[in-house]
């Protein structure tokens, strides 16, 4: 299970930067998708993945008896998902704007700022 | 009472940024909120400064979770300066901002955004938890990004598209590092991960994160080679934002880095020696970036790269000297910078222009504004007894006793280039002929404001100008300060058994 997250954490982080490499202001945004999202598994995993371990204590003992799923990573999780959802609307929006004042879809292209004025 | 006192100057500006949402499309009013705000803020921290100077750091337990558990907030010299710091550029961009945005960009809500930008500030600088520094963060940066885009300029959308781009990157880099750093100890608690990286066995796995924060921080800081964001995108935006990016958000970078390695990733030579490549290169990359740059504001952005230098170099040292010309710097940074990119706003609005080729005459016409103007451009250059010289001393000194001579020559190098870019600037704006510069119709020349809003142009430029002489000639005081943060970040210990002792017996 471990292998197969690792996996999935290296593709997703791989082509998220692969795809902000690319000139298109929309694949940009995919990007940054892929890459939140492999940053979120990536704290999922190292939080040691345990299997039907709720951290609930039973009734009758007043500690854990047996190691149980560690709550902390998904509270980090939902926070880092909300913010980045957060972003990426607001990403989507800019490049909305850039597209219709700049006129391109091209990175390369938007070098207004390096201009010398 | 005292426990909750830390967390005031936080929540003034959460109260503030409320209040003036609720005044939305009444622009006069939120310039006055705004400016009160920002004095009774001042007033505020002042205190709490003379507070934690006198009784020592202070610690709060969020919700009163005991140390490791909760999420903690730490007041320690170092956080407090920079919120006292903050304070005092954001009164002064306040001000600046009242009479220098056009009511277009304020009707949309700039000054409830500057203030949760201001809120972000104080949280990243008190935070003592990995992870809430995280989301400090976020909030500085999605504040940022609304403040950078205000407007829709052309430029600015392009500028913003690049610095949104490498800011979200450092933000995940950011996460990362938290990620395999929870993995490495199963804590976020900044004072816990001190003792118990420390303890961990797998070096190289503790060196691969620190790099990862390293990347992630030196992103924001804009170190060399991370830096190209900034050049790109600090000029686009209005002289306020410019202001108050200049003087605080890369140092926000820089204050995460001095943290995380002086208190987590501590006494390992490779990180410091790389610290120290680093800062050199910066150092030189960004002199020599400023030197070829025409408009102002734009060289103004390469000298910020520039001087980061300073500070990493001090950190990478990493002795209390050189630790204590860091903080020295820092201080006479955030005021020194905040000022300029003002300074260039009003030479903006006087002439209707920032290049320095067209610019001219600044003296004959206003000399006054030009003696001004003088105390900030050469404080940054450090001629004594202004304030940038006497950090490099301290700088100067620390790379003696710890031989890294080429450290030295690159402050050496660094400083004579920021002279000579400071002296072409003051040539060619203040003394030089003035340039064909066509009369532009509809726009706002400084000229024919009312007097108000001169005052309110030149007020924050005085203010700060008053502060950077402060710092220039009672540096004796400043150092004190200096060497009392250097003190406590050198022994982590202090700040350990802060966050732990309190929680152990709370008052």
């Amino acid at each position: 299970m471990e292998i197969l997250f690792a996996i999935i954490i290296g593709v997703l982080y791989a082509a998220g930067i692969y795809m902000i490499l690319r000139r298109s202001l929309v694949k940009l945004i995919i990007g940054i998708i892929l890459l939140g999202n492999g940053a979120n598994l990536l704290i999922f995993l190292l939080g040691r993945i345990t299997e039907g371990a709720p951290p609930i204590i039973p009734e009758e003992s007043k500690v854990f008896l047996e190691a149980y799923a560690d709550p902390v990573p998904q509270a980090l999780i939902l926070t880092a998902i909300v913010i980045s959802f957060g972003l990426q609307s607001f990403a989507i929006i800019l490049v909305k704007r850039a597209h219709k004042v700049v006129k391109t879809d091209d990175l390369d292209e938007m070098n207004a700022t390096d201009e010398d004025s | 009472m005292t426990q909750q006192l830390i967390l005031y100057p936080l929540l003034l500006q959460l109260l503030l940024s409320i209040l003036l949402m609720f005044f939305w499309y009444r622009i006069n009013a939120q310039r006055i909120i705004s400016i009160l705000g920002s004095i009774l803020h001042l007033g505020l921290t002042i205190y709490v400064f003379s507070f934690i100077w006198n009784n020592g750091i202070q610690t709060l337990q969020a919700g009163s979770w005991e140390a490791p558990f909760g999420i903690t907030f730490v007041a320690d010299s170092l956080s407090i300066t920079l919120v006292l710091l903050t304070a005092i550029a954001g009164l002064a961009v306040s001000i600046f901002s009242a009479s220098s945005m056009i009511p277009d960009r304020l009707k949309f809500g700039y000054f409830p955004i500057f203030h949760f930008l201001l809120l972000g500030l104080n949280g990243a600088f008190l935070t003592g938890d990995i992870f809430n520094l995280y989301v400090w963060f976020e909030i500085i940066i999605i504040s940022s990004f609304v403040l950078i885009t205000l407007g829709g300029e052309k430029a600015q959308l392009e500028g913003a598209v690049k610095y949104f781009t490498l800011n979200f990157l450092a933000s995940m880099i950011f996460l990362t590092a938290i990620a395999v750093l929870y993995g490495l100890t199963g804590s976020l608690n900044m004072a816990d991960l001190a003792i118990k990286v420390a303890e961990v066995e797998n070096r190289a796995l503790v060196q691969i994160t620190a790099v990862l924060f390293l990347i992630g921080f030196g992103i924001k800081a804009a170190v060399f080679p991370l830096y190209f964001w900034l050049p790109a995108s600090y000029h686009t935006p209005p002289s306020a934002v410019s202001a108050i990016f200049g003087g605080l958000l890369t140092k926000v970078g820089v204050y995460a880095l001095i943290r995380v390695f002086s208190l987590i990733f501590v006494g390992d030579a490779f990180l410091d020696e790389m610290l120290i490549v680093i800062a050199i290169l910066t150092l030189f990359s960004g002199g020599v970036g400023a030197l070829i740059q025409n408009n102002i504001k734009k060289v103004f952005s390469y000298l910020i790269i520039c001087h980061i230098g300073y500070m990493i170099l001090g950190l990478g040292m990493f002795t209390e000297v050189a630790i204590a010309g860091t903080i020295f710097y820092l201080i006479h940074d955030i005021i020194v910078k905040t000022n300029l990119f003002m300074v260039s706003g009003l030479i903006y609005r006087i002439k209707g222009s920032s290049s320095m080729r067209a610019l001219g005459g600044f003296y004959s016409d206003y000399p006054k504004l030009s003696l001004l103007i003088f105390i900030p451009l050469f404080s940054l250059v450090g001629i004594p007894p202004l304030s940038g010289f006497w950090p490099k001393i301290s700088l100067i000194t620390a790379s003696f006793n710890t031989e890294s001579y080429w450290g030295l020559a690159a402050i050496i190098f660094a400083s004579f280039i920021t002279l000579v870019v400071i002296a072409k600037l003051w040539a060619e704006v203040f003394w030089k002929n003035p340039g064909e510069i066509r009369e532009r119709f509809k726009f706002d020349y400084f000229h024919k404001m009312g007097k108000y809003r001169k005052l309110g142009f030149v007020a924050p430029i005085v203010f700060l100008s008053f502060v950077s002489l402060y710092i220039g000639f009672g540096a004796e005081n400043i150092q004190i300060l200096s060497s009392r943060v250097a003190q406590e970040l050198m022994d982590n210990q202090l700040y350990i058994d802060a966050v732990f002792n309190n929680a152990q017996n709370p008052e």
